[in-house]
């Protein structure tokens, strides 16, 4: 048994990187991409921060694990035993091979015109599907703001001055090292938002480097300093803003008497148009998962900051 | 000629790598305490990505993959060491010494034994 919930994060997040890999294995490049960022990155940071309020072990169980145990044992089995009638890995004879695949497949390029298929599968033909995963995360954000609202301190107090002077001690190559990283890592989030056409990437996996850039920031710099860059409305108005793209994206191709998020209506030429909504509704999601991601973290170590200030000597 | 020098080059330069990534794994399992780990893997990670980088730099023919691998190189470089710097750098400031992990350690082994 588990006791120690660092460890526990720490396994879930080489769990995520191996499962990356065998996505690479598999060619499926930008699940991997994703799994990657999302899950082996920013859910593990977002975990550790979690954790660094709660407490570190678990509390001791007063139930029976067992019956736990054995429910899990057999939901496991019959979901093993559900998929012996699935078609093998691969078959040509699957159902999803003969359905919608050979459609994408075969006339992706003269209808989107854009050389990544997971993309235009993603932002145009599945564009319904993506507009609610990002209505998800949009309503996760509101969640963690509604629960834990962001308390403010007033100002920059003489206390965190003495802190940032004992911090820059003890962290001093860390800044030097970070303060060298970020530009390179803000580069890296914007070439994944606009390379998701021609490349693994897109607005997911941007909006999360993005986001981790400003983390590490935070974690080096302190709350305080990274509040002046980014102020709570703004950022909340950005989150809002990169739904409300999206939305209206579908809204403009309904308007111009095309179906809801069916791009060619956006311009004279349908490819062009294609290309026109796919870019926007892609800024659209990275705006979205940037603001949320850095609303529920700096959330999060507000909260903490206004604990003891003993408990919280190493972010 | 060129190809089989590029060959035989690049896979000496894997070799070297694979090699200081399993002396690396095994000073995590072998050593005893925090500090000393962390030294092993800390000083033999950074050669050995720089090596197997190196050895597919050389095995691949396209320009703009080299340069990619070349830049992840250089991340690696400033990356591996600073992460190293602030493990130590915690260990060392939440008064993690070599006798009480070195005692701890020895308990759990007692106690698996």
């Amino acid at each position: 048994m588990m006791k120690d919930l660092l460890a526990v994060i720490m396994l879930l997040g080489i769990y995520s990187l191996l499962s990356s890999s065998f996505f690479v294995v598999m060619d499926a490049v930008d699940v991997a991409f994703t799994e990657a960022a999302v899950g082996a990155g920013i859910s593990t940071l977002l975990m550790l921060v979690a954790i660094s309020m709660t407490g570190r072990s678990e509390h001791p169980v007063r139930h029976k694990p067992l019956l736990a145990l054995a429910v899990v044992f057999v939901t496991g089995s019959l979901l093993i035993y559900g998929t012996l009638d699935m078609p093998y890995f691969g078959s040509a004879h699957a159902p999803i091979h003969q359905q919608v695949a050979p459609r994408y497949i075969n006339d992706s390029m003269q209808e989107i015109g854009v050389p990544n298929i997971v993309t235009s599968v993603l932002a145009s033909y599945r564009a319904y599907d993506t507009f609610g995963e990002v209505v998800v995360i949009f309503t996760a954000g509101i969640g963690v703001l509604s629960l834990l609202s962001w308390v403010r301190r007033s100002g920059y107090t003489k206390d965190d001055d003495s802190y940032n002077q004992s911090m820059h001690e003890q962290h001093l190559i860390l800044r030097i090292v970070t303060k060298m990283m970020i530009p390179f890592i803000l580069l890296f989030a914007l070439y994944v938002q606009f390379h998701g056409d021609f490349g693994p990437g897109g607005g997911f996996q941007a909006g999360v480097i993005f986001a981790s850039a400003i983390f590490l920031y935070t974690m080096l710099f302190g709350m305080s300093t990274a509040r002046r860059v980014i102020s709570q409305p703004f950022i909340q108005i950005l989150a809002a803003t990169g739904v409300l793209l999206y939305g209206s994206v579908g809204v403009a191709s309904l308007l111009n008497g095309k179906n809801f998020f069916d791009y060619s209506a956006l311009s004279s030429d349908p490819v062009a148009g294609q290309h026109l909504g796919i870019l926007l509704i892609e800024m659209g999601v990275g705006l979205t998962v940037t603001s949320i991601m850095i609303i529920i973290f700096f959330n999060f170590v507000s909260r903490r900051n206004n604990l003891p200030r003993k408990e919280n000597q190493d972010i | 000629m060129m190809d089989t020098f590029l060959n035989v080059s690049s896979g000496l330069f894997l070799l070297i790598g694979i090699f200081l990534c399993l002396t690396g794994g095994l000073g995590i399992l072998r050593f005893p305490d925090f500090y000393t780990r962390l030294h092993a893997v800390g000083v033999t990670e950074t050669l050995a990505t720089a090596m197997i980088l190196f050895g597919l730099i050389l095995h691949n023919p396209d320009f703009f993959i080299d340069i990619k691998l070349l830049i992840i190189l250089l991340m690696t470089l400033f990356i591996s060491p600073t992460a190293s710097h602030a493990l130590a750098n915690a260990a060392f400031h939440n008064e993690l010494s070599k006798q009480k992990d070195a005692k701890s350690n020895s308990e759990i082994t007692s106690s698996k034994s």
